[in-house]
């Protein structure tokens, strides 16, 4: 009269393993979400720099899009940080530079890292950009001041009907690298 | 030691250990059964209580009984404990009970890992509801715990994310338990289209468990390490999206609504046939709904998150795939209304928990309809509206089905009938202030209120005036429920084995009570014991 006959272990055995692999599928979801992201351009995703020989050269100047910048400063890192320019007339296809300002107004280095998006999201995939600061740390000593430069080249294949395209920039403190460089000075 | 562990083994058969060891050691699934009721039933009234702290506070607008702190944690905490603590252990509990006596087993298949899951959950409820006395408070960024608000709080976040752990093995064990006991323990006969319903229901609720449960374990998993160790999993500044988490959160979430939702289907299900004294109607297809219910949860966790934007395409997808589960849903009401069409009525208390249940879990869906739809959503999303919308379906819905179950078994698990009287007052008595509680909240939403706000602005005060009348109403009423079992326990009139003379199904066959042990030896089932109206064609 034992319950725990085989067929009840194994089907019990079964259903443990599922749990697990579920467990492991919530973390999968992870890589996948970026994926997704990265493939739709959802959540204002800009992908990595291109370079500028892989983009087609034609410029279309019979269109006009305006781009906006726009800058955010994360509450707790001590720069201040914002575009040189806040509106550009842009030809898709063209390459441009603009530059954004940053400044340490703390009495020590901070390393920060900037996070792009661009919205609305239909336009993330077609905004290309072959030189940012965001792709790496940006290192600022006490009360330094730099001029942080983005080259970019709007895609002509940008949806017809879009003619404003935000690129905003949130800036973060590196906690870990800032505390690196503390320790090291 | 091994001496003593094989005595203990034996014991549970032949003399059964008495006082607090009985209740520790127990393996018997009735027993289990009845201390997951128990356990269920005073997490009711602790999360009732934190309910009515919520309602005294928005009695009148302005800030008089608790700090917004305080109040956020008791929004936070009401809902872990309700769902958590009272709605699944009531389900677990009533399946324990009932499961291995309609399909004609003489225990759960895996009894010692019964125990255990029952035991885990006292331990997780202390851990979980000792945060209130911690320096740092409970949790308080709403029982979602959406980074980066619910990262920003004390360190008893990690207290609550290790009691979630515990709840979800305990559901999961659960979980495989009651999966492992239909696959292999059925009586001969008893095919898988001859099950009661309430056991078809679990069965697929017990794999959308074991299916979700992990994938929350894993997101509180993030939580605790982008908090505690210095992951990036939801930070934005180390190149992780808060978004992430409600797409995680929600893939388990939305299933959740269902394991929430699923058992108190087979509940009515057993319940409006016999006292409508016809066989259930469409028993197939209310099998085969159930199923599609359970498959369309899991493509549907976006419309908790409209508002974060998203591709229309993706809005529409939502939409739409949210709207189909209107479809089986209707079929199972449908259904329950046919079984009851031209059949011989009679009103007895369960009974009319599960007619409430129909008709108020019919209005909970059918706003559930109206948040669906995305460009009203952008206007309800976080609102009163949202809050109504789920306490229909939460309570007159799960928690009507479980009393209507509690009500209907109750004389086969202690043999006395309870007061039909006080029965039907306690029925009434909560239909009236359930909706004078909760009906005031949709014109609320409608109106703009905010969820999770301890303040409001005066245009809202006499709506809220009375929803909170309503909330103490209902809340000191289910007190008489508490009464009614006590009393029901105690003593009453002596119940026949099958109770209602409607009812079919082998736990009718059994005497009341149920004795310890039963179908020691497999009942033969045929299509006399499984009636359902598919049956007969």
């Amino acid at each position: 009269m034992s319950a725990s006959t085989p067929s009840t272990l194994r089907t019990a055995g079964t259903l443990a393993l599922l749990a697990v692999a579920m467990f492991g599928f919530g973390y999968l979801l992870v890589p996948l979400y970026d994926k997704f992201c990265e493939i739709t351009g959802i959540g204002g995703r800009t992908g990595e720099g291109v370079a500028v020989e892989t983009l087609s050269g034609e410029i279309d100047t019979s269109r006009l899009v305006t781009v906006h910048f726009d800058a955010t400063v994360n509450s707790a890192l001590p720069w201040r940080f914002e575009p040189t320019q806040r509106m550009m007339d842009v030809h898709p296809g063209k390459l441009y530079e603009t530059k954004y300002v940053a400044y340490n107004l703390s009495d020590r280095p901070v390393i920060a890292q900037a996070v792009p998006s661009v919205s609305p999201g239909r336009a993330a995939l077609f905004f290309n950009k072959t030189e940012c600061f965001c792709f790496t740390e940006q290192l600022l000593g006490p009360g330094e001041s730099r001029d942080m430069p983005v080259r970019f080249i709007v895609d002509p294949n940008l949806p017809q009907g879009t003619s404003l395209v935000t690129l905003s920039y949130i800036i973060y403190k590196n906690d870990a690298a800032t505390a690196v460089l503390a320790a090291a000075n | 030691m091994a001496n003593a562990s094989t005595a203990h083994h034996d014991d549970h058969h032949d003399h059964h250990p008495t006082g607090l060891a009985r209740w520790l050691f127990s393996t018997n699934h009735k027993e289990l059964g009845t201390l997951y009721l128990i356990f269920s039933l005073a997490m009711f009234l602790v999360g009732g209580a934190m309910a009515l702290v919520i309602r005294a506070e928005l009695f009148a607008p302005g800030l008089q009984l608790v700090n917004p702190e305080f109040f956020n944690q008791m929004t936070t905490m009401h809902a872990l404990v309700m769902i958590f603590g009272a709605v699944m252990p009531a389900f677990v509990g009533l399946a324990n009970w009932m499961v291995p006596l309609m399909i004609g087993a003489p225990d759960m298949a895996l009894p010692r890992m019964n125990n255990w899951s029952f035991w885990i959950l006292p331990f997780a409820f202390t851990l979980l509801l000792s945060t209130l006395f911690m320096p740092s408070g409970g949790p308080s960024a709403g029982w979602t715990l959406y980074p980066p608000l619910s990262l920003q709080g004390g360190n008893s976040l990690a207290f609550v994310i290790l009691a979630i752990h515990l709840m979800g093995i305990s559901s999961i064990m659960g979980a495989i338990n009651i999966i492992a006991t239909i696959l292999n323990m059925r009586a001969p006969g008893m095919t898988l289209l001859r099950m009661p319903l309430f056991v078809w229901t679990w069965l697929i609720t017990a794999f959308l468990l074991i299916a979700v449960m992990p994938v929350l374990a894993g997101a509180v998993t993030m939580l605790l390490t982008d908090r505690f160790f210095g992951t990036s999993f939801f930070n934005a500044a180390g190149g992780g999206d808060p978004v992430l988490y409600q797409h995680i959160f929600w893939f388990f979430g939305h299933p959740e609504v269902y394991i929430l939702i699923l058992p108190a289907f087979g509940i009515v299900s057993e319940i409006i046939p016999t006292f409508a004294r016809k066989p259930l109607f469409g028993y197939t297809a209310m099998v085969y709904a159930t199923a599609s219910i359970a498959f369309l949860s899991f493509i549907v966790w976006a419309h908790h998150m409209f508002t974060v934007g998203m591709p229309l395409g993706a809005m529409l997808f939502f939409m739409y795939a949210t709207m189909v589960i209107a479809v089986p849903t209707g079929v199972k009401i449908f259904n329950w209304i046919a079984t009851m069409w031209r059949g011989s009525m009679t009103f007895e208390t369960p009974m009319l928990f599960a007619l409430g249940f129909v008709v108020m879990f019919t209005i909970g869906g059918l706003s559930g309809l109206m948040l669906a739809i995305v460009p009203t959503n952008f206007q309800y999303h976080d609102t009163y509206f949202v809050v109504a919308h789920f306490h229909y379906v939460l309570v007159s819905g799960a928690v009507y089905a479980i009393m209507a179950g509690v009500y209907y078994w109750l004389p086969k698990w202690t043999g006395h009938m309870y007061d039909e009287k006080l029965g039907k007052i306690h029925f009434w008595w909560s239909t009236i202030w359930v909706n004078v509680l909760f009906f005031p909240q949709h014109y609320l939403g409608l109106a703009g209120m905010p969820r999770r706000i301890p303040d409001y602005a005066v245009q809202f005060a006499e709506f809220n005036m009375i929803s909170s009348i309503g909330g103490f109403m209902y809340g000191f009423g289910q007190l008489l429920f508490v009464y009614i079992i006590w009393k029901c326990v105690r003593g009453g009139e002596k119940a026949t084995a099958q109770v209602w003379d409607g009812a079919r199904g082998l736990e009718w066959t059994v005497p009341s009570p149920a004795p310890l042990h039963t179908f020691d030896t497999p009942p033969l089932v045929d299509d006399k014991v499984a009636v359902h109206a598919d049956r007969l064609t």
